[in-house]
């Protein structure tokens, strides 16, 4: 039996075994296996970004030329995407991203409370598919299904790992 | 008219190219590259340039998309010359994407700025690059390992040379205001991802 505690590893060997090759991130601790792993990847693109919206531009690039990218981000860069997934939805790109979340479980620090908790809405209002882990063992199959709905069905879906799985930081 | 002030250190000549003459001039024969267009004035001359040819992918909208799209398709199509042309408004929207790319260094990657210095959409107003912030320099300081300024018809020459070599390129085109080439287009934004796929994946 695999043991799900290990899922950040589990998760990018899932994800590098769809293909999917362009990996594109605002550094965050919730993401630093994935980061890592890609970094480390000589057949990934590990594409460090200055602010979360670049990813989302960088996905619809990678698609038109046949390629597969996951945006990798916390819950606070959503707010910087609104604007540009006007381009995933309008050009009916398929986007998968992975969002980090604070302002969420057990969150310490108050000023991550605005934009956490307009995630779900926010990323909805601009036709994005919202799923979500709170256990080790959600990653996986959601990751899993994910991947079909993005890359089969061409649908944009966020995958929002919660603090009740990261753990929230302490204060 | 009140206008904000120009920066003391703005230093440039007055821009004296016509895009329509200019950008034919510096990319000549589009059809050797992938394209990717920010919105307005770029994406109207390329779609003239072109007759809408499908190894276009043109902006309607998503205004700061053009250069990391761009990114994306370079990475994956490293065979391919990639060459993303914008305005100086959708460059200063995401002029962080320049660090982003210059990290990366794609070989393959071409990014030409129509700076006109104004907002030409949007009732032309004068944009930063207008009072005197240089685009080139902020290339420069990203990292760009080859940075290209043309101010005037003997510099287009260098710049046609610099877009077809191997290596991570920035032209800046500096040109007067007033109207692109213009051609009716496609505003359909999926059909745009249709059909550039189409032609490149099959």
């Amino acid at each position: 039996m695999t043991d799900a505690s290990n899922w950040p590893d589990q998760l990018y060997d899932l994800l590098r075994s769809a293909n999917v090759t362009q990996f594109a991130y605002v550094p965050d601790a919730g993401h630093k296996v994935l980061i890592n792993r890609s970094l480390a990847d000589p057949d990934a693109h590990s594409v460090a970004l200055t602010t979360e919206e670049e990813g989302v531009a960088l996905a619809a690039g990678a698609d038109l030329g046949g390629e597969r990218a996951v945006l990798l981000m916390q819950s606070s860069g959503v707010g910087n995407c609104i604007n540009l997934l006007s381009l995933i939805n309008g050009c009916r790109f398929p986007l998968l991203t992975l969002v980090s979340m604070r302002g969420d479980f057990g969150e310490g620090n108050p000023w991550q409370y605005p934009m956490g908790q307009a995630v779900e809405p926010v990323l909805k209002a601009m036709g994005v598919i919202v799923l979500r882990c709170d256990q080790p063992e959600d990653v996986i199959p959601t990751v899993t299904a994910a991947l079909t709905m993005v890359f089969q069905s061409c649908q944009a879906v966020a995958v929002l790992l919660g603090q009740r799985l990261l753990g929230a930081k302490k204060f | 008219m009140a206008a904000l002030k120009k920066l003391p250190s703005s230093n440039l000549p007055d821009a004296v190219l016509d895009r329509r003459q200019a950008v034919p001039a510096l990319i000549d024969r589009p059809q050797d590259f992938l394209i990717v267009t920010g919105l307005a004035g770029a994406a109207q001359e390329l779609s003239a340039m072109t007759g809408n040819a499908p190894n276009l992918f043109a902006m309607g909208g998503a205004m700061g998309a053009a250069l990391m799209t761009a990114l994306g398709l370079a990475l994956a199509q490293p065979k391919k010359k990639v060459l993303c042309v914008t305005g100086d408004g959708d460059l200063l929207m995401s002029i962080g994407g320049l660090a982003t790319i210059a990290l990366q260094n794609p070989p393959n990657l071409t990014v030409i700025c129509v700076d006109n210095g104004h907002y030409g959409e949007t009732g032309n107003q004068e944009s930063h690059t207008g009072l005197g912030v240089r685009l080139d320099t902020i290339a420069s300081g990203s990292g760009f390992p080859a940075v290209h300024t043309i101010n005037t018809e003997t510099e287009l020459e260098e710049g046609r040379r610099l877009l077809r070599e191997n290596g991570l390129r920035f032209i800046l085109l500096r040109v007067k205001e007033g109207p692109p080439l213009r051609e009716k287009r496609n505003l359909v934004p999926h059909m745009e991802r249709e059909n550039f796929r189409k032609a490149l994946l099959g």
